[in-house]
């Protein structure tokens, strides 16, 4: 290691909206910026290129603007640790890396929140974003019939997606009342944007059946799902699928931000109207600050990169789009917010824990979700509680724990570098990685 | 339209377009991904690396995250290991 340690100036983790804004932002300075992401490309999930070569004209341009921005993009690498403020440790399928910074913008995004109920756990039930995200890189639909169920626009997205891609939609399943779902159109007028958008989403699933008030109350199958129960309005339908496509609207990834020590309520990153976390030189871009969509990641993201580069009066003059655009994150919010009735949804055998098979019965005399890790192991596998966790939290009311690093599973020739301090294989500032595994 | 790789899950060779995860492969050809702790057949789920229901072996590496890695041609991917 005889290169000097070099640390970026400016270092964005997650390359989604929030994050490339961020970053281009950031580069405007002629700063050292880098942007690091799980991914394989940058993006995030919204911008996830199509494998087919149908691009998302937008993210192409944010894709194009970031290259010439001239920032160092770091892709396949996930970040596990902090070992010590302003240093990172990342890993990808064969390197470790540590990442040294001055500025860090979390812009994290955000997952699907999944509900168990009976049959959840069976092959082909994935994720409604899960879905796309797989046919975006590959996965066949066509001639697949595909029920998609559970709560947010996200649904009508994946359903317009899906069609293209020659899938029949026999149904999809909104769990918000037909009330709710009204007002939300009526506030659109508010958002010019938003009305061209929902207009030409609704040209695309055009004669697709939807309703209101449902949701899955079973998934069926012999080894992999053939059918699921839907329920509305008190009664019963059974459909044969392929595929189930389900998700309950989103939840902000914060564990990173928790693991930094940023102050997190009701699942948000807590940040100032600059972007800037509880922890000083920590900024926080995007979903990660409150479920708000691409057009909010991108304000927020840009006013995180101007504030991170010493650029706060640039900064304010984004300060009115971004309060307009936080009206409609909550009215979303409202809107999509989970009914009583889904509680009811796991038997007692259902499975709450995907990774360590804990069912609904053995969870529903625990008092906390660390009596629970304790008891029952519930929370304690690979995904380290980031499906079961909001479960929880909305099945039984529980408080998630703090966050302990690593904050992904990894390897354990990385872990050892974690506990012994060893020289990384690899320090990235701005210089290329010539990690090995 | 892409022109398509073969790689091989459990010994038995898959065409996947170029480009697909090891996920789509797995998934195309029926496997399951892994085995629950109580055995219960598992698949891809979430689709973006977060779950870990899509584990496989890959060219004898464990526990990789099928979602989140690209086919290539010959690799050898291994299910419920």
């Amino acid at each position: 290691m005889s290169k000097p340690l070099q640390p970026f100036d400016v270092l964005v983790v997650g390359g989604g909206p929030a994050g490339v804004a961020a970053a281009v932002r950031a580069a405007e300075c002629a700063v050292r910026v880098g942007i690091v992401d799980d991914n394989l490309a940058l993006g995030g999930q919204i911008w996830r290129a199509d494998r087919g070569g149908r691009q998302v004209t937008e993210a192409e341009e944010w894709r194009r603007r970031v290259a010439q921005a001239g920032v160092t993009a770091l892709f396949g690498m996930r970040v596990f640790h902090q070992p010590e403020p302003g240093v990172l440790f990342a890993e990808s399928a064969t390197d470790f890396c540590e990442l040294r910074y001055r500025t860090l913008v979390l812009a994290t995004g955000a997952r699907e929140r999944f509900l168990p109920f009976p049959g959840w756990t069976l092959p082909n039930v994935m994720g409604a974003g899960g879905l796309q995200a797989m046919v975006k890189v590959g996965l066949p639909v066509r001639g697949k019939r595909v029920v998609i169920a559970g709560s947010g626009p996200l649904l009508l997205a994946v359903a317009a997606y899906l069609r293209r891609y020659g899938a029949e939609i026999p149904l999809i399943c909104e769990q918000a009342t037909w009330r709710q779902l009204a007002r939300f159109s009526a506030s659109l007028i508010a958002q010019p944007q938003k009305i061209l958008q929902a207009l030409q989403l609704r040209k695309e699933i055009a004669g697709i059946r939807f309703l209101a008030n449902s949701w899955p109350q079973v998934a069926r199958g012999h080894g992999k799902l053939e059918s699921v129960t839907i329920s509305c309005a008190g009664k019963s339908e059974d459909i044969a699928c392929d595929y189930l496509a389900c998700g309950f609207h989103l939840l902000p990834n914060n564990e990173l931000a928790s693991l930094l020590g940023c102050e997190i309520r009701h699942g948000c990153v807590q940040v100032d109207e600059y972007q800037q976390t509880t922890i000083a030189g920590v900024f926080c871009a995007g979903e990660p600050t409150g479920i708000g969509g691409v057009e909010l990641s991108l304000i927020e993201g840009d006013i995180a990169g101007l504030a991170a580069t010493g650029r706060r009066d640039d900064s304010r003059k984004l300060f009115g789009a971004r309060r307009r655009f936080r009206r409609f994150a909550s009215l979303l919010n409202e809107t999509f917010a989970l009914r009583d009735e889904l509680r009811s949804l796991p038997s007692p055998e259902t499975l709450v824990c995907r990774c360590e098979d804990v069912p609904h019965a053995r969870l529903r005399d625990q008092s906390s979700w660390r009596a629970a890790k304790l008891h029952t192991r519930c929370g304690m596998g690979a995904c380290q509680g980031r499906i079961c966790g909001p479960a929880t939290e909305f099945l039984f009311r529980w408080n998630p724990d703090s966050v302990r690093p690593p904050v992904f599973p990894a390897r354990v020739e990385n872990l050892a570098a974690v506990a012994e301090s060893l020289e990384p294989s690899a320090v990235i500032g701005g210089y290329p990685c010539t990690g090995k595994a | 339209m892409p022109e398509e790789i073969t790689l091989t899950v459990n010994g038995f060779p898959v065409r996947v377009p170029s480009g697909a995860t090891v996920a789509v492969a797995v998934v195309s050809a029926g496997q399951a991904c892994r085995k629950s702790v109580t055995g219960q057949p598992r698949s891809a789920f979430c689709g973006m690396g977060i779950c870990y229901e899509c584990r496989v072996t890959i060219d004898g590496r464990h526990h990789c995250r099928s979602c989140q890695i690209v086919s290539t041609p010959g690799m050898d991917v291994r299910t419920d290991e």
